[in-house]
């Protein structure tokens, strides 16, 4: 535990706000108003939970970015597992997943009128599963970034050797660099910095937003996500703008290294490929997903059951995809706190533990 | 190999079996006082103006914990709801409902348990009762327990007495007993050192008899903890209540299994501690009458009122402040 409290040192914290402050003060004297993306669901959860929005100088604005899997997941998704669940699938998900609405209703709705939908804490317990119920297609829902998708492959190894026929993964892989780009490249949207993810960037690398720095690019920093570890990026953020620098700087190297986790590349590369993908908000990004490779296709949720994942009916009125672009604030959305709660959520940005309107509903002033 | 003794349910009919049950178990424990000779009723000296009366079911799973077990809970929370009303704890009343399968000897320790509870604190077991549920009806022994008191003179506790610049104060580290408890049933052997604090809080609300006048609230921080019986406070009111962060005690191990589990310790239970709200004259005085107990030598001011809309906020390591929210459901099911 003192590993933590290490990085929860609030002498430790004030020295770096001042420094925080002096940059801000240099940067407010030309005129500059700085807008930096906190890419991943957790670090605008630990940013709102340990109040980091309320402490940075009036010319430094955190922006919430697309880093929550659930959020940026369309409804068609979710009604496509309730179709499977319907059809007498048995649907395996992480737990954030059941309160998502779909077009017409959630997991959580379908699992009370009696479809077999398990909430499960790691992808190998739908090895387990689809042991359990050998009678019955078992498919699990597989959702996530870089982080999550990593140990997919181990389960779909573990199916191929023991020789189980009754799984199948609904694949809604997500890339972040091509979000990123996206982001990037918005007219509408001005970033001057990203606030890189942790675990993501535990397996792709620090050396992945290369791209997005140098003389068209922004700073980049990977961040860990203990207070001081976002404090220290900020900081590293503000110094790289006052000198008019932009590269890639890893606050995080405790766990991230520059190539990322290549075991875990070349396990992805083996069974998975890149592929177009819908992202709530963003709309369809060209290969900015990660689907089962050709060979692998009797994995596939889709192909097996010959269904398609449509786009989804989005909740009229809900902001979501504009809070995951970062174009606007959670608190801007006329249903925030209002018709929107996380005990009643309209968007799935209320809903998960990673979303941002979840972060502020929980913990802002 | 002899058979393990169990409970059946011949244990509650009536019969031979029952009074042999509560012949050797019952009444060779509680027995002297009120309750000798089994009466229906007992009856009990009264010799102050006002009485305190609270009853609390307790069905904790796993029935024992590191720390305690049903027994010594279902004694330490009658009497700590008691006490943090401002009640000196004197008879208590004890309904036993088992599971037939229940192992004899689980009961005798729940009961040794209950005994030794009770003797600490001063109260005795007056009245009672026991039945018996066929196996599955119930999950191995649930215990009700209602607790009489004698109210100690000069507390006047009341919510609505809580104004801006009073100060909140715990007894000591929160959230062991929820942790404990949780990690018990999950198998987690974090560390040899989380406990349940399961304990009587009578001396430490006694010992604060000099200056009940200016104690406003008690309230020990069960299911919800800290942030539900603050947020009960503020609820509708124009005040506001602010935590330091650096200030709430938490053992290191609730703070380890709280970051490895997400759960938030704000929200987790604690059952042998009080949160208390006074003015602000006399917080130094409780603090060095509390930190001087082996109870109390935890304890820590932890915030102040002010006025505003009605909320709980705290200040972080950091320095930034957010809102420190109600807990959403049952967090933890069962676990008093």
């Amino acid at each position: 535990m003192k590993y933590i409290d290490g990085f929860r040192n609030p002498l430790a914290a004030k020295k770096i706000i001042e420094r925080i402050e002096v940059l801000a003060n240099l940067l407010k004297a030309s005129g500059r108003k700085v807008s930096i993306m906190e890419v991943c669901g957790t670090h605008t959860m630990a940013i709102a939970r340990f109040g980091i929005r309320n402490i940075l100088p009036e010319n430094i604005d955190l922006i919430s970015g697309p880093g929550c899997p659930v959020c940026v997941t369309e409804a068609g998704y979710i009604d496509a597992a309730i179709n499977l669940a319907k059809a007498g699938a048995v649907i395996v998900t992480f737990g954030d997943m059941i309160n998502v609405p779909g077009s017409d209703e959630s997991l959580a709705q379908c699992r009370a009128n009696g479809a077999l939908i398990e909430v499960v804490y790691s992808p190998s317990a739908a090895i387990k599963l689809a042991r359990q119920f050998p009678e019955k297609n078992v498919v699990f829902l597989a959702v996530g970034f870089e982080t999550t998708t990593a140990p997919m492959p181990a389960v779909i190894q573990i199916a191929e050797g023991e020789g189980i026929r009754n799984l199948s993964l609904l694949t809604a892989f997500k890339l972040v660099p091509p979000a990123l780009k996206a982001l990037m490249t918005d007219p509408e949207l001005k970033i001057d910095s990203f606030l890189c993810p942790a675990h993501v960037s535990a397996i792709i690398g620090a050396d992945a937003y290369k791209p997005f720095t140098g003389k068209e690019g922004v700073p980049c920093v990977v961040a860990g996500f203990e207070p001081l570890d976002i404090l220290m990026a900020i900081d590293g953020i503000l110094n790289q703008l006052v000198r008019n620098e932009a590269s890639v700087e890893n606050q995080y190297n405790r766990v991230v290294k520059p190539e990322g986790n290549l075991k875990a590349q070349a396990l992805m590369d083996e069974y998975l490929q890149p592929v177009d993908a819908r992202w709530r908000g963003l709309g369809l990004l060209p290969l900015s997903g990660l689907g089962l490779k050709n060979e692998f296709e009797r994995f596939d949720a889709e192909k097996k059951h010959g269904i398609t994942v449509k786009k989804g009916k989005e909740p009229s009125g809900c902001l979501c995809g504009e809070v995951i672009k970062g174009k606007s604030k959670p608190t801007s959305c006329p249903l925030f706190a209002r018709g929107c709660t996380p005990d009643h959520a309209v968007g799935p940005c209320m809903v998960s533990s990673e979303g941002s309107c979840a972060a502020y509903y929980k913990y802002s002033l | 190999m002899k058979a393990e003794l169990t409970i059946q349910l011949a244990h509650g009919g009536g019969g031979r079996l029952s009074r042999d049950l509560i012949q050797s178990e019952i009444v060779s424990r509680f027995g002297n006082g009120p309750l000798e000779g089994l009466p229906d009723a007992a009856t009990i000296p009264w010799h102050c103006d006002k009485l305190l009366f609270t009853t609390d079911s307790y069905v904790v799973q796993p029935i024992e914990f590191p720390g305690g077990n049903i027994g010594d809970l279902a004694v330490h929370g009658t009497v700590n709801d008691l006490c943090v009303c401002g009640g000196r704890p004197k008879w208590l009343s004890v309904g036993l409902i088992l599971e037939e399968g229940l192992p004899l000897a689980t009961l005798r320790k729940v009961l040794d348990s209950m005994k030794k509870a009770a003797a600490d604190c001063g109260i005795t077991v007056v009245t009672g009762d026991t039945k018996v549920v066929g196996a599955g009806q119930s999950d191995g022994l649930y215990i009700n327990t209602s607790g009489i008191a004698e109210a100690i003179k000069g507390f006047s506790l009341s919510p609505a007495r809580i104004t801006k610049g009073d100060d909140v104060i715990v007894s000591g580290n929160l959230a062991d007993h929820g942790f404990a408890v949780l990690a018990a049933r999950k198998n987690i052997n974090i560390s040899s050192a989380l406990k349940s604090d399961t304990a009587p809080v009578h001396r430490l609300v006694q010992a604060l008899e000099p200056f009940a006048g200016e104690i406003k609230f008690m309230r020990d921080p069960t299911r919800g903890g800290l942030s539900a019986v603050l947020n009960e406070i503020v609820e509708n009111r124009n005040i506001n209540i602010q935590l330091n962060e650096t200030d709430i005690p938490f053992s290191t191990c609730v703070k380890a299994l709280s970051e490895t589990l997400g759960i938030d310790p704000l929200h987790v239970a604690s059952e042998g501690r009080i949160v208390l709200i006074c003015s602000s004259q006399v917080t130094d005085q409780i603090l060095h009458t509390w930190k001087s107990m082996p109870e109390g030598f935890g304890a820590q001011s932890i915030g102040v009122v002010d006025s505003g809309k009605g909320r709980v906020t705290i200040k972080t390591i950091t320095g930034g402040i957010r809102i420190v929210d109600v807990p959403r459901g049952e967090l933890l099911p069962r676990i008093c």
